[in-house]
């Protein structure tokens, strides 16, 4: 009867990411035409890969159903163990690159067991890692600021052939792994299975825990990676780095159409589009020279307005598939 | 003679000391289907549940194609090859056909973690076919009718290669188009030798489908036989069969004209439709339906629980034109719903949390803050407590959750009953009970009658209606069927409305 106007909501429900991205561009371009200058948009690209690597971990738990509220804290953790030992046992950057995603991984991993293992729920099991997270970290730094030496810095500012910016390659060769894993590897589909339902999952024989498990430990690799490039551009870590990058990887997560029930969103192009939507925000408030005080403002403006986009989304699925006892011919 | 595909042995379960179960023997023949019936809580799905996997039975043994098999989770009964198509169906809505299709089991590239993915689609096509669905195997299933999900879990049973197919109630969400479809699916199966057991409530379906039929009542095997030997007649009598003790109360109430509850041309598309009924003053009027027929579906619309689209609710000549919850309390209109464990109590609350939920700020004020009076609560929980016979603990700390059934229905009921209702609604209150506790609950429904209290009564168990209600209202899905005056029940032929096809 009004088939047309459901496919139509359908298909608005289905492509949010993009239509906020158009909605930003064109609202930007009115407001500060210099924000679409190339060098502009490269920088924004720059800025976001590491939200946006941190985002595409996200994503693996938020499918499961869950979320990490550890990352931030993860980043810290990981950074710092790198940074001192670097400094310490003046190991180079590789092997300290190495180091970092491998207490990223066992941060993951301990989230993995009690979610998965001992069946804590997440927001509390990640809660409580993001303040254990930090109390390792301080333990470690001593609260000092770790400076990284010039060799990973270097890096951070370097281009690929002196053309791409690192951190972009980077970002890029994370999304399309994650792209293969979940949409053309097994795990990935069952990911988003158990994400949908659990206990269907179970019932079709699917390994839950280890899906369940992928996802925190992939999550806690792609944080500390996120954390390293964040170093290698800023040059040191100091005692609150990563304070607040777990909201911002959910929200870029969020507003690239991944469901915070779980089993629903992707990684490319929403969640790098919801990467990049974010730094795009934060970077065009500065060239329209907004108010400092306002940008935290108007940033949560947004986050909210696609979030609310998101339970608009899963109200609406659960509306068409509700269980008629009788189809009506 | 064809080889045993699943061979049951004196098998027998109890929840709770409920006999659910009761050395129940069953063979299926390999390539043969068998089509189960029996009534609500005959035992049924406590039988399918231990083939499944889902629950582990307490004696008796299975033998699947001659090899032991005990199912220890759900995952074990899929690789022994037995399918489920259930009501509920197990599908995955945000992902496509082909990924549900092989979400336990992608075709991969060699030698690499990789989905081949043209091979999946491929693969994926040719199951599609096999079962008539002519639809992109990229579609998502969540845009599926429930139809088309349903065949797309009988393609995944055929990929599996499922050696035994079961059918629970696979009809109810299909229009008239559709069950042919299905129909003309199993004939293909059956042609192809699969072994299928097809459970349902609608007995001319199991006439058509089945080669034999086997009848459970109260949890015992009662008869089993080639399909010949049955009717649609014969079947009922087997499955109701047990003669009436005497455990209803009798009640010497005449009917006051006077109307508490009118609904009048209630309608919700795809639940309800057309329903209009009085419930009198001092009256028991009794509700039986089969599972989904929309009965505990009408009662939530009348509770306000769920919304409606056409028709009028009017309660002790009120109209109540939106109806909630709350609103509805204040009309004195009671529900004690079908769920006590989820709906209806606070299972870690203590009794008298539990009893005076409803009536905390109503009955208990002191002083001018309108604070709680303890002393009066306490009198009176303990005061319905003690009325209602329901033995516990000290009610201020026994918890709800340490109760048996009866008792904890108890509280439920005197959690309502301290409103003072002029309807109450029952849904299933004698549902897993013992019988003590159940003599003893329509007792109580006597007395509120006598009192003046309408009464809703909903329950599968005819027995149950016919002993304690005036008047029997039928519905059968969503539609209200037959209505019966006490002087003329009849179980076969209320049977025979609540069974009456659909359409």
């Amino acid at each position: 009867m009004d088939g047309k106007r459901k496919k139509l909501t359908f298909a608005l429900l289905n492509n949010t990411p993009v239509l906020l991205f158009a909605f930003l561009f064109i609202v930007f371009g009115f407001v500060a035409p210099q924000s679409l200058r190339y060098q502009n948009i490269e920088n924004v690209f720059k800025q976001a890969s590491y939200v946006g690597i941190i985002a595409v971990g996200m994503t693996f738990v938020l499918l499961t159903g869950g979320i990490d509220l550890s990352v931030g804290s993860n980043m810290y953790v990981s950074a710092v163990v790198a940074g001192l030992a670097m400094q310490r046992y003046s190991i180079g950057p590789w092997p300290a690159l190495f180091l970092c995603l491998m207490v990223g991984a066992m941060f993951g991993a301990v989230n993995a067991f009690a979610v998965a293992k001992l069946k804590i729920i997440p927001f509390v099991v990640t809660l409580a890692m993001m303040v254990t997270g930090r109390g390792i970290g301080l333990m470690f730094s001593k609260s000092h600021a770790v400076s990284f030496p010039d060799s990973v810095t270097g890096l951070g500012s370097a281009d690929l052939f002196g053309l791409i910016p690192y951190p972009i390659v980077l970002f890029a060769m994370v999304v399309f792994c994650a792209w293969i894993l979940l949409e053309r590897t097994t795990l990935g589909r069952q990911i988003y299975a158990v994400g949908f339902n659990k206990e269907a999952a179970r019932k079709a024989g699917i390994n839950t825990d280890r899906a369940l498990i992928t996802a925190y430990i992939l999550c806690g690799v792609f944080a500390s990676l996120g954390g390293f490039i964040s170093v290698a551009q800023l040059g040191n870590v100091n005692a609150g780095f990563g304070k607040g990058d777990e909201f911002d990887a959910i929200a870029a997560a969020v507003l690239g159409g991944v469901s915070l029930f779980g089993g629903v969103g992707k990684v490319f192009p929403g969640v790098v589009l919801g990467a990049v939507f974010i730094q795009t925000v934060s970077n065009s408030l500065v060239s329209a020279r907004v108010d400092l005080y306002l940008h935290p403002l108007i940033a949560a403006g947004f986050i909210f307005f696609a979030v609310f986009i998101d339970s608009l989304r899963s109200t609406y699925l659960a509306k068409l598939s509700r269980r008629n006892i009788r189809v009506e011919e | 003679m064809a080889e045993c595909a699943l061979k049951i042995r004196d098998i027998s379960k109890s929840f709770f000391g409920i006999q659910a179960l009761r050395e129940v023997n069953l063979d299926v023949r390999e390539g043969q289907t068998l089509g189960l019936i029996g009534e609500n809580g005959a035992g049924k799905s406590t039988l399918m549940n231990i083939l499944g996997g889902v629950i582990a039975l307490d004696g008796g043994a299975i033998r699947l194609f001659g090899d032991k098999y005990y199912p220890a989770c759900p995952a074990d009964a899929t690789r022994a090859g037995i399918a489920f198509i259930h009501q509920e169906l197990n599908l995955f809505g945000n992902l496509s056909i082909a990924d549900n299709l092989f979400i336990d089991r992608f075709p991969q590239f060699r030698r690499s973690p990789l989905i081949d993915k043209r091979s999946t689609y491929n693969q994926a096509d040719v199951l599609l076919s096999s079962v008539d669905l002519r639809l992109p195997p990229q579609t998502p299933v969540e845009l599926l009718t429930p139809g088309e999900k349903q065949l797309v879990e009988i393609a995944k049973a055929m990929r599996r290669e499922s050696r035994i197919i079961i059918f629970d109630e696979p009809t109810t969400s299909l229009t008239a188009a559709e069950r042919s479809r299905l129909f003309a699916i199993i004939k293909k199966l059956q042609d192809q030798g699969q072994t299928i057991i097809y459970i349902s409530h609608t007995l001319e379906d199991v006439l058509r489908v089945s080669d034999t039929i086997a009848v459970l009542r109260d949890g015992c095997l009662v008869s089993a036989g080639p399909r010949d030997e049955y009717s649609v007649n014969k079947m009922i009598s087997d499955m109701v069969g047990r003669k009436i003790e005497q455990m209803y109360p009798t009640r010497d109430t005449c009917l006051e004209a006077k109307p508490l509850l009118e609904v009048q041309s209630l309608t919700q598309p795809g639940i309800v439709r057309d329903i209009t009924f009085q419930l009198h003053k001092k009256e028991v009027l009794g509700i039986f339906g089969l599972m989904g027929s929309g009965r505990s579906e009408l009662v939530r619309i009348i509770f306000g629980l769920d919304p409606f689209s056409a028709g009028k609710i009017r309660l002790n000549t009120v109209n109540i034109p939106k109806p909630s919850p709350a609103l509805n309390i204040r009309h004195a209109l009671a529900f004690v719903t079908e769920n006590r464990r989820e709906e209806g109590l606070l299972m870690e609350a203590s009794v008298m949390e539990n009893l005076n939920l409803l009536t905390l700020g109503k009955c208990s004020k002191l002083g001018p803050m309108g604070l709680i009076d303890r002393m009066k609560t306490t009198k009176c929980t303990q005061q319905m407590s003690k009325q209602l016979n329901i033995k516990s603990g000290p009610i201020q700390k026994h918890q709800a959750k340490n109760l048996s059934g009866g008792n904890q229905q108890k509280v439920v009921l005197g959690k309502w009953l301290l409103t003072d209702p002029v309807v109450l609604i029952l849904d299933e209150p004698t549902r897993g009970i013992d019988v003590g506790a159940k003599v003893e609950i329509y007792r109580i429904i006597n007395q509120l009658a006598e009192k003046g209290t309408g009464i809703l009564y909903i329950s599968s168990e005819l027995d149950e209606l016919m002993g304690m209600c005036d008047r029997i209202l039928v519905m059968s899905n969503g539609r209200l069927k037959a209505e019966f005056q006490r002087d003329d029940y009849d179980q076969e032929a209320i049977l025979q409305a609540a069974f009456s096809a659909s359409n």
